[in-house]
């Protein structure tokens, strides 16, 4: 109930304990009679079995194991906020303005069709940041970008406590549940893959 | 207009008691947006906007489609003291066991086809309507049915999007599969049936 009012422990039982605990099961019975998928990391499993578009039966388990669990990590009781140092940096540079980034991620939620995810990602060829959605279970990871945040917007996620009122919840997500900390944390790791450029050293 | 609708579907929701609709504010909203899209399509293709206009196809497509959808899903119910369950006689109820085997067999297929779709769509009993046939499909989202077969009319549609049934049955969709049948309207699949193979 930590991130109780935001999210509730219903919705988290539910979504925690019932969805993504079915995914981690299934995958276990998948990965029980195939000795080859068995060897691999979740993130090697996650794109080996992504086929290149043409997902395997096991893909949509284990991305979605994948998906709960950035997912779950990229919020935070007492999240919202801004985000600090580097991260503020590069979405100023990337977008023009937190605000502007906010308006875009909201919007992009919105518009959603269906069930999927909005993600803020680091390019990893255009070397920036940029918002990316995905259908059902597909992840960023599957086209070799670095995902920072995630937002689950498959209607499990917020039908208990909002009922169809995505705006709401988006808004709240961005408001008090958004992990800044963990997304700074993921984009610092990132660095070690993506030259974002030339640190500014000040001269005495 | 919307209104009218509004108030339409707020009658069959009193009616209705073994199972619980998703709120309707969302289907009324999918109305007024895929009107204005329209112009705006029609504007951008005057103008030979295509990304434009594709965009709005995309959205044409999924709004215009969950109105389709959905004025079709409440037809399909009926509470059980006005029918709902009671299986077709007549032509339809022949031409399932013709086609199927047996209602059970319809049943269990429709519902193993809806439980694996994944993330959002429906599952419809449908009839060819050039080969005079009974045929069950699935979509993704609110594609509407011709966008899998241009001659394919839709008798039965079940939706399986969350929010359809996520309130009573939390995650567990076979169970709200097992139990919409109790509710289904078969009459008004019967009609549809019967003007398409007379």
């Amino acid at each position: 109930d930590a991130l109780e009012p935001y999210m509730s422990k219903r919705t988290l039982e539910l979504h925690w304990g019932e969805h993504h605990r079915g995914y981690v099961e299934s995958l276990n019975k998948y990965l029980e009679k195939d000795d080859i998928l068995y060897g691999y990391t979740l993130d090697e499993l996650i794109r080996v079995t992504y086929n290149n578009g043409n997902p395997l039966p096991e893909y949509n388990v284990a991305a979605q194991v994948w998906n709960h669990d950035f997912f779950w990590e990229s919020m935070q009781p007492g999240g919202g906020n801004l985000p600090i140092l580097g991260l503020l940096q590069q979405i100023e540079k990337d977008f023009g303005s937190f605000s502007n980034f906010r308006e875009e991620f909201t919007e992009t939620a919105l518009t959603l069709f269906g069930s999927g995810w909005v993600w803020l990602v680091l390019k990893r060829n255009e070397k920036r940041l940029a918002i990316a959605t995905t259908t059902n279970a597909v992840t960023p990871l599957v086209w070799d970008d670095i995902p920072l945040l995630s937002l689950d917007m498959w209607e499990h996620a917020y039908y208990l406590d909002y009922k169809n009122d995505k705006a709401r919840y988006v808004n709240v997500f961005m408001d008090h549940l958004v992990s800044w900390n963990a997304a700074l944390a993921r984009m610092a790791r990132a660095q070690s893959f993506v030259n974002l450029g030339e640190p500014k050293i000040p001269v005495a | 207009n919307v209104k009218t609708l509004g108030r339409l579907y707020h009658q069959q929701i009193r009616g209705l008691q073994t199972f619980t609709l998703p709120d309707l504010s969302y289907d009324y909203g999918a109305l007024e947006p895929a009107i204005s899209a329209l112009e705006q399509l029609d504007d951008a293709i005057a103008k030979g906007d295509a990304s434009t206009a594709v965009k709005l196809q995309s959205a044409i497509k999924f709004n215009g489609g969950g109105h389709v959808n959905h004025s079709i899903f409440w037809k399909n119910l009926a509470p059980t003291n006005a029918g709902g369950g009671e299986l077709p006689h007549g032509s339809l109820g022949w031409a399932i066991d013709q086609h199927f085997g047996s209602m059970e067999k319809l049943i269990a297929k429709m519902n193993a086809e809806g439980a694996a779709v994944q993330g959002s769509g429906w599952v419809w009993l449908a009839v060819d309507k050039e080969l005079k046939r009974l045929v069950v499909e699935t979509t993704a989202n609110q594609d509407p049915l011709v966008t899998k077969g241009a001659s394919l009319v839709p008798l039965v549609g079940i939706d399986v999007w969350e929010h359809a049934y996520y309130l009573q049955y939390k995650n567990v969709r076979p169970d709200y599969l097992k139990n919409i049948w109790k509710v289904i309207n078969w009459k008004y699949a019967s009609q549809v049936y019967e003007k398409e193979c007379p």
